[in-house]
């Protein structure tokens, strides 16, 4: 059991309004653990809370935001840590790389400058600070290092400015990387290279990396694990396997089977409806208004977690049916 | 679909004057001599990367950017400066982000309305009642005429989009990745929505995309741009299964299908776009191609056709390896 890199237990992260002073529940009891050495996958619509997560993990989030519950890593609650003890492990031994490789980067200085801040920050053992950078860029497959860290941020391709914030997310030798959504804002080839990129450095720099992603794509193609979000609830965890082949949740089956192209010349299903409004959450199950199979039950009670395996759990009320019994079945033959 | 052909390009290019220095003027291709047709209720994806000349192509083939040489033709008759003004309500378009297409200060009421006011199609009741059935049949509940764009979701206010360029009952829509900024939830809908709207009105789409997924699951016929020319062109189901250029199979082979037993035979791509400045002479794609000869360099390969209306352009094709 020790052998998980990050444990989440319990998380709640809600946002006082500023001006009307009203709660929104972004997180609801979130709880699930990352293995040292493995890749996971996060998954959700926008507004589901994967982003706040990893933020609420970060720290990062502002003053009108009450957290409750525990984050260890490595043993150590990181919500207990001091600021200044705080500032160590972020940017240092857990990084994140975001969507926007423009945004990340700050256009007036040169990518050597912002790299060399980097280092000189985290690693105050490096004397070289340029062969480093140089060796940084070499690793995340910029060849050309040091021309390219005379450069500024706008002359680099869109590909080539994200592996730069890779490189400056690596420059710590971090335990954890996480990257929010790091290849939407791609091209389809430039996606593959970036992700294959991340694939490789996680297993060769022993890493422990964490993807923020609604790709399933993505996800079945590198992640070890997946974490299902909706509406600030884990609706189904397991092995990237157990996700894809043998889904529990109605949600996750819906989402698998709404990716257009999965199989050519069937129509597509949809899930209907929008996602919830996080100010209005249902009493139940946060997805029975968008569920074709929903009960009576699932309207007025949360259902509880069930676990298929040692990596595989899920919340819903079709899981609690006695075996065999399918009141949809019936349904439809009528 | 029908066979009858709604729109056909020839040689279409579209260059933009750059300045370079004092006095001193280069010449941007973004679309370079193409030349293609799009048949009725049919769907024609364009695909590529992003700066390869698919969105001015788009732009150009329905004159809302005037083509710098090359000729249009729309439902049989010549398009150009003279007879646009007789075609403009039967070619519509549909944008990459829902929320800023649409004006903030405007309802969904006259949002929907606008085109036709403008147009003089309709007025008075007719006007209100096309206003009605339109949000029917995008899905908008009636009650929400009197709302504004901030109060809709990206995926509400994308079907509000769709409303607006069916107003007109348009022949052909350019959709310009209407789906890329959506949730796969809601991408879904929007995408069945599309299928059901060509079934019901037999309106054609040219829908310009990188989303490899949503084109193999949309359209009839795929042409793949690279520098401002299209390099490839076949039915859907015969591009993805025999891709001859060796840029398509390279952006083929980079799909992430979402299946855990997928094998994926990743063919790597070197290098970065040229820029379309400074475009390579003979082959745009041979500085990164992995069969280029030096007789690519000599002069720009031919689409040609390799059977069934199958077209690549590349001079090596038949000898590199399947």
């Amino acid at each position: 059991m020790s052998d998980n890199i990050l444990e989440i237990r319990d998380l709640y992260t809600s946002f006082r309004s500023e001006t009307d002073g009203s709660v929104t529940n972004v997180l609801n009891g979130v709880s699930f653990s990352v293995p040292r050495g493995s890749i996971l996958g996060v998954v959700g619509e926008s507004g589901s809370g994967k982003s706040v997560t990893m933020l609420t993990v970060m720290r990062l989030l502002g003053k009108n935001a009450d957290v409750s519950g525990n984050i260890f890593f490595n043993g150590q609650d990181l919500l207990q840590l001091s600021e200044e003890e705080m500032r160590k492990i972020r940017g240092g031994r857990i990084s994140m790389i975001f969507q926007d490789p423009m945004t990340a980067l700050n256009p007036v200085y040169t990518v050597g400058n912002q790299l060399r801040e980097m280092i000189r920050l985290h690693r105050p053992d490096i004397k070289d600070v340029n062969a480093y950078a140089a060796e940084l860029l070499e690793t995340v497959g910029i060849s050309d290092g040091e021309k390219r860290l005379k450069q500024y941020p706008h002359e680099l391709s869109g590909g080539m400015r994200q592996r730069v914030v890779i490189a400056m997310a690596l420059s710590s030798e971090p335990e954890i990387l996480i990257a929010d959504e790091p290849t939407t804002a791609l091209d389809v080839t430039v996606q593959a290279q970036i992700i294959d990129l991340i694939k490789d450095l996680t297993k060769k720099r022993r890493m422990t990396t964490i993807l923020i992603t609604h790709d399933l794509g993505v996800v079945a193609g590198v992640c070890d694990s997946v974490v299902v979000l909706y509406a600030g609830r884990i609706c189904e965890k397991g092995t990237a396997r157990e996700i894809f082949k043998d889904p529990h949740h109605q949600y996750t089956k819906g989402l698998i089977a709404a990716v257009p192209g999965a199989v050519p010349g069937k129509r597509l299903v949809p899930i209907e409806g929008t996602p919830v409004n996080l100010k209005a959450m249902p009493k139940g199950c946060a997805f029975f208004p968008r569920c074709t199979k929903a009960m009576e039950i699932c309207r007025d009670e949360l259902p509880p977690d069930r676990t298929f395996s040692e990596t595989h759990s899920a919340c819903c009320w079709m899981n609690e049916l006695p075996e065999g019994f399918d009141p949809f079945a019936k349904e439809e033959e009528k | 679909m029908t066979d009858r052909i709604l729109l056909r390009a020839e040689h279409i290019k579209k260059y933009f004057p750059v300045s370079t220095g004092l006095f001193r003027k280069k010449m941007l291709k973004a679309v370079d001599d193409v030349s293609l047709y799009l048949r009725e209720g049919e769907t024609l994806a364009l695909v590529g990367e992003s700066g390869c000349g698919k969105s001015t192509l788009g732009k150009t083939l329905i004159h809302v950017l005037t083509p710098t040489e090359g000729t249009l033709e729309f439902d049989g008759e010549p398009l150009n400066k003279d007879t646009l003004e007789k075609h403009i309500t039967d070619m519509q378009m549909i944008f990459q982000d829902p929320l800023s297409s649409l004006n903030p200060r405007m309802t969904v009421y006259d949002i929907i309305a606008e085109p036709m006011i403008v147009c003089r199609t309709h007025s008075g009741d007719a006007l209100e009642k096309r206003v009605y059935e339109l949000m029917d049949l995008v899905g908008l509940r009636r009650d929400m005429a009197n709302r504004y764009p901030h109060e809709f979701s990206g995926g509400q206010c994308q079907r509000i989009g769709i409303a607006r360029a069916l107003a007109l009952d348009p022949k052909l829509i350019v959709c310009d990745e209407p789906v890329s900024a959506l949730d796969v939830s809601i991408k879904a809908q929007i995408i069945n929505m599309f299928d059901d709207i060509q079934k019901d009105t037999g309106v054609s789409y040219l829908f310009i995309t990188h989303d490899l997924l949503t084109v193999r699951y949309i359209s009839h016929r795929i042409a793949v741009m690279y520098l401002g020319r299209i390099i490839e062109t076949a039915d859907t189901e015969e591009l993805f299964s025999n891709p001859l250029h060796p840029y398509t199979r390279a952006l083929l082979s980079a799909i992430s299908v979402p299946d855990v037993d997928a094998e994926i035979h990743r063919i790597p791509i070197e290098g970065e776009v040229p820029s379309p400045m400074n475009i390579p002479s003979g082959c745009p794609f041979r500085t990164r191609c992995r069969f280029a000869a030096p007789e690519c360099a000599a002069a720009v390969p031919e689409l040609r056709d390799m059977g069934g209306g199958h077209k690549a352009a590349c001079l090596r094709m038949e000898e590199i390896d399947r």
